[in-house]
């Protein structure tokens, strides 16, 4: 049975539970949110154009003017005295920079940081909401385990609007596949929240980012536990919102703050996608609560128009936010933000909440064939072309967002391909590992900070080439990073290995057979499909095992080369950001076991993911899967070995031909040679086409057209100047040439008037 | 109605328009009041073969003997009798719209005449007397009216008198109302 | 005989109408005010063979505003013409705003 459909006999087993909480899961990181908010607004309201650091002399800083400058010091330790009633957070020594930038350092200084002066509450508020909206959401957990629900818990709180026969509510959904969501956001959000502590200990904008941090997990809550496609929708726009607050943290530099807008933008476009899904949604079902969209689905035949474009522009939003080819551009430039932004946003819960989307509306996609190939496509193209751009990136952090874009390409494989469970696991040991990659990263990048700090130099902290050697001063980081490696590889018996091996798994078995591969795509028969997938997708394996060892041996093997000067000052990050690296490091190797194959049960419980998911994705999956042939004992060991094996060779292959002795530091290092090095360099140089083709001609437009044109031309001109001061100059004249003062001119007037008024005798 | 009877009414009638013509259009202010004049005769006329014998004749000893009469006594005053130098006329375009003006009324006038006007009953109500009905109708009718417009007269003059004074309007009212007021006590003594 | 008396009566008016329109002298104006209101008799009488004396009351009436009226108007014009030394009304346009 459908779990969408309304089990109207009698209550919902989780009703009168623990589960019952559950909006407290939403409630608490938004209270935190605007508890930090308010605390930053305290200590950052200045008069005139706000600049975290004054004194910064970065290329690309904005310098206020020194009467501003003064006038900011001048008010605001009247202020704080009067709040805190101690050294104010405005007054800053010469050479004192308050923040870390993730783009190059500001000229170095030996005086200590300053902090943030509500630092303590800041962190426990901040790590506090997050961490107790993971107890809540275990709770929930229990009862659901205990009760084993099949329907949907559908939590009504209050009505949002009634137009005509559309009702939309404040509700919340709690089945399986948003509990499990909950779980992952919560759990991994805490980490990197606990994280952030240490990370952006000397940030002056410490409340401002954990005040964004927790309204990011609030929006992030509300898409995944949503009942109905608006409040998803409130979720899926507020993401985007937070998304750009915390990339352009740093806005004082031109660049964080175009990449910041860059996110924005290119989401906005998936975002209309997802509008006129929704559009199409009520025209057609007229309603836009899921269960009884699903239920109007089913009552259509198979591959209908509508369904297929609404799961298409669905998709198109997915594209968007999940950073798919075409829109994929804004997540490598997201990496402007701080490093644990990059970790929760566009690592483990943002990006994926395309992937969700998919999964929450499996009865569309699986009702629409042809929407499910699409997404098969463009996730393996996506994998596939993100990986090889990740193989040339010489920032430590490029190299892990391409790799996010390459995995995300392996999730919509699955989902599209109808294999939800295998998708959403790859979600969450993907969240598990890439989080931890980038929160290593974030341990490297705040190392090598350190070390330039001590110094005095002003250099790439990110670059690959500026690093070297890293084990030997960072020994717990690069064991958890190597975890993390290996999960991401595939290699047994590593958490990503269970699940990328899954996605590969059900993709061939899927093509032998199924409603799917019978499908057509453009005219291209759907089994033809989802075997090039499955070969884009081991190639992309291929790729993925390269460049992330690649990574790894540059950063920590092979000799260091950061420089004689910093090296002493190489050092293991402090324990508040060991304590998540290792939690996830163990999450790396462990979370394989939710979903152990049936092939492998020699190893531990089978399907446990499997069995949690079934009544939320079983109908839609054996939709899609109907009349495949089903995949024998040996066909199934030969996929699992050839993933494992291609896994290896790549691991193999980097560590033997690529050299880290041969690499100079940055400032040393020629540029690429042309050709494909440079293009990949340069990401196909897709960026440089869509600044010709869509930024600059909307620039123009925007410039010449709509400003100079419409804005001064046509309304200043026509409608402010003419209709304020030609019009009434114009009347007022006419109006003065009747007061002539002259007898005879009346006369005429009175005869005229006459005239009118016994026309309208005569003439009647 | 007889033939002489209406001969004479066209007759006067044409007249009168004839002469408000010509009135209208001399240039010397004394020929038009004199046509002015003319034109007032054959309204007298056509008043007393209406059968308001006693509006023809006030026509003729109110209008045309003492207004028109005090018209001219103020252009001979003013010496304004010649044929003005100054352009006294509008402008042939001017000339043209007002009597385009004019042709309009005149048609609007005739059209709400057309629809409206009854024929004459064949018998008129108005008695041979001509006089008594009239002044039964001002005396008891119309009582107030007639009073209030004898104090009209009253204002008018006074009013005249002092605005046409050669020191201007400002001086004594109060005397002239003064005078006056000796005069009606006179006439009072006079009659008691 | 109504009927050509009115006919006569809106003629008379008309004419008087182009006068006020067309001179500029006021006294000659003046005149032709006059003259509709002669016109306005006219029609008057004429109505009064049909419905009584009322009529020709109401001429005697109007022929009494007349007077008053001239008397008055051409006062004021004296009064003008001794400042402004014209009657040409074109001049007279101290209302003028």
């Amino acid at each position: 049975m459908l779990l969408q459909e309304a089990a109207a006999a009698g209550p919902h087993p989780l009703a009168g539970t623990s589960a019952e909480w559950i909006w407290l899961v939403l409630a608490l990181p938004l209270v935190g949110a605007v508890i930090n908010g308010v605390l930053a607004l305290i200590t950052e309201w200045h008069p005139g154009p706000f600049d975290p650091d004054p004194i910064h002399t970065g290329e690309h800083a904005v310098v206020p003017s020194p009467t501003l400058v003064e006038r900011a010091e001048r008010t605001t330790p009247r202020l704080m005295t009067v709040i805190e009633g101690h050294r104010p957070y405005g007054q800053v020594g010469p050479g004192d920079h308050g923040d870390h930038h993730d783009r190059g350092d500001e000229a170095g200084s030996h005086a200590p940081p300053a902090r943030h002066p509500f630092l303590p509450l800041v962190s426990i508020v901040g790590t506090g909401v997050v961490l107790g909206a993971f107890g809540v959401a275990v709770m929930a957990f229990l009862a659901m385990l205990r009760t084993h629900p099949e329907a949907p818990f559908i939590l009504r709180y209050w009505n949002w609007m009634t137009a005509g026969s559309l009702r939309i509510e404040y509700a919340l959904q709690l089945d399986q596949l948003s509990m499990l969501m909950t779980l992952v956001i919560t759990g991994v959000g805490a980490l990197i929240h606990v994280f952030s502590v240490g990370y952006m200990r000397d940030d002056a904008g410490y409340a401002r980012y954990f005040a964004g941090l927790n309204l990011f997990v609030f929006f992030m809550l509300v898409l995944v536990l949503a009942a109905n496609y608006p409040l998803m929708f409130i979720g899926w726009e507020g993401v985007g919102l937070c998304s750009y607050l915390l990339i352009s943290f740093w806005f004082t530099e031109k660049a964080n703050a175009d990449a910041g807008k860059k996110a924005f933008i290119v989401n906005r476009i998936g975002d209309a996608g997802f509008l006129i899904a929704m559009f199409l949604m009520f025209w057609n079902f007229r309603s836009l609560d899921f269960g009884p969209v699903n239920q109007a689905v089913a009552a259509l035949p198979v591959g209908s128009a509508v369904v297929t474009a609404a799961a298409l522009f669905l998709f198109l939003g997915c594209v968007g936010k999940s950073a798919q080819i075409p829109l994929y551009v804004w997540l490598p430039d997201a990496m402007a933000g701080p490093t644990p932004v990059s970790a929760l946003i566009h690592a483990a819960t943002m990006v994926t909440a395309g992937v969700y989307l998919v999964a929450r509306t499996g009865t569309l996609f699986a009702a629409a064939p042809a929407a499910s190939l699409t997404v098969v496509v463009v996730g393996a193209l996506t994998a596939v072309f993100a990986a090889s751009i990740g193989l040339k990136q010489w920032d430590i952090k490029k190299v892990l967002a391409y790799s996010t874009v390459s995995q995300l390409g392996y999730m919509f494989v699955a989902v599209g391909a109808g294999a939800y469970v295998a998708g959403i696991f790859h979600l969450v040991t993907h969240a598990f590992f890439k989080a931890l990659l980038f929160l290593g990263a974030g341990a490297v990048i705040h190392a090598m900070h350190h070390a330039y700090h001590a110094t005095g130099r002003d250099d790439d902290a990110q670059d690959m080439r500026n690093m070297g050697g890293l084990r030997r001063h960072m020994p717990v980081t690069f064991a958890t990073m190597w975890a993390a490696t290996l999960a991401i590889a595939g290699i047994i018996p590593f958490a990503g290995f269970f699940s990328k091996d899954e996605i590969l798994g059900a993709t061939f078995a899927q093509a032998r057979g199924s409603l799917l591969a019978r499908s057509t795509w453009l005219g291209i028969p759907g089994s033809v499909v989802l075997y090039a997938a499955y070969a884009l997708l081991v190639v992309g394996a291929f790729m993925t095992a390269v460049y992330m060892t690649r990574m790894m041996l540059y950063t920590f093997h092979g000799p260091n080369r950061t420089g004689d000067a910093e090296r002493p000052h190489l050092r293991e990050v402090p324990l508040v950001m060991l304590l998540p690296l290792v939690v996830l490091g163990v999450l790396s190797v462990v979370g394989g076991w939710l979903n152990v194959p049936p092939l492998l049960g020699a190893l531990g419980p089978v399907g446990l993911l499997d069995r949690w998911l079934h009544p939320v994705v079983e109908a839609p999956a054996a939709a899609l899967a109907a009349g495949r042939a089903a995949a024998s004992h040996g066909l199934e060991l030969t996929l699992v070995g050839a993933a494992v094996l291609v896994a290896a060779a790549g691991i193999a292959l980097a560590a033997a031909r690529l050299r880290p002795a041969r690499l100079v530091p940055k400032v040393q290092a020629a540029a690429d040679p042309p050709g494909i090095e440079r293009a990949l360099a340069h990401a196909y140089y897709v960026d440089d086409a869509y600044d010709t083709a869509v930024v600059e001609p909307a620039l123009f437009t925007s410039k010449n057209v709509l400003y100079r044109g419409l804005d001064v031309g046509i309304i200043d001109r026509v409608f402010v100047i003419g209709v304020g001061w030609i019009l009434p100059r114009t009347l007022g004249r006419i109006g003065a040439s009747l007061q002539t003062g002259r007898v005879g001119s009346y006369a005429w007037v009175l005869v005229l008037g006459a005239l009118f008024v016994l026309g309208a005798f005569t003439l009647r | 109605m007889p033939l002489f009877y209406t001969f004479h009414f066209y007759l006067f009638g044409i007249i009168a328009v004839a002469s408000a013509i010509a009135f209208v259009t001399r240039k010397s202010p004394v020929a038009a009041a004199l046509w002015l004049v003319n034109t007032m005769f054959a309204l007298a006329a056509l008043y007393v073969m209406l059968d308001a014998h006693f509006v023809g004749v006030i026509q003729v000893l109110v209008y045309a003997g003492a207004i028109m009469v005090v018209f001219l006594f103020v252009v001979m005053l003013l010496n304004l009798g010649q044929a003005s130098d100054l352009a006294d006329m509008r402008s042939r375009r001017g000339r043209l719209v007002a009597g385009a003006l004019g042709v309009a009324l005149a048609a609007q006038l005739l059209t709400m005449l057309r629809a409206r006007v009854p024929a004459l009953p064949p018998e008129s109500r108005v008695p041979v007397n001509a006089v008594a009905p009239v002044a039964e109708n001002l005396f008891t009718d119309n009582l107030l009216a007639f009073e209030i417009t004898s104090i009209l007269l009253l204002v008018a003059i006074v009013g005249a008198v002092v605005l046409a004074k050669p020191g201007g309007a400002r001086e004594d009212a109060s005397v002239v109302a003064g005078g006056v007021a000796g005069g009606v006590r006179r006439g009072r003594e006079a009659g008691a | 005989m109504i009927a050509e008396s009115l006919f006569f009566s809106s003629i008379l008016f008309v004419i008087g109408v182009i006068g006020v329109l067309t001179r500029r002298n006021a006294i000659i104006v003046f005149m032709c005010v006059e003259l509709m209101l002669n016109a306005v008799n006219l029609s008057f009488v004429a109505f009064s063979k049909m419905h009584g004396a009322a009529g020709q009351t109401f001429v005697v009436f109007v022929m009494t505003v007349a007077a008053a009226e001239a008397a008055v108007g051409l006062a004021i014009i004296i009064a003008v013409f001794r400042h402004r030394q014209t009657v040409n009304l074109d001049r007279l346009d101290l209302l003028k705003g």
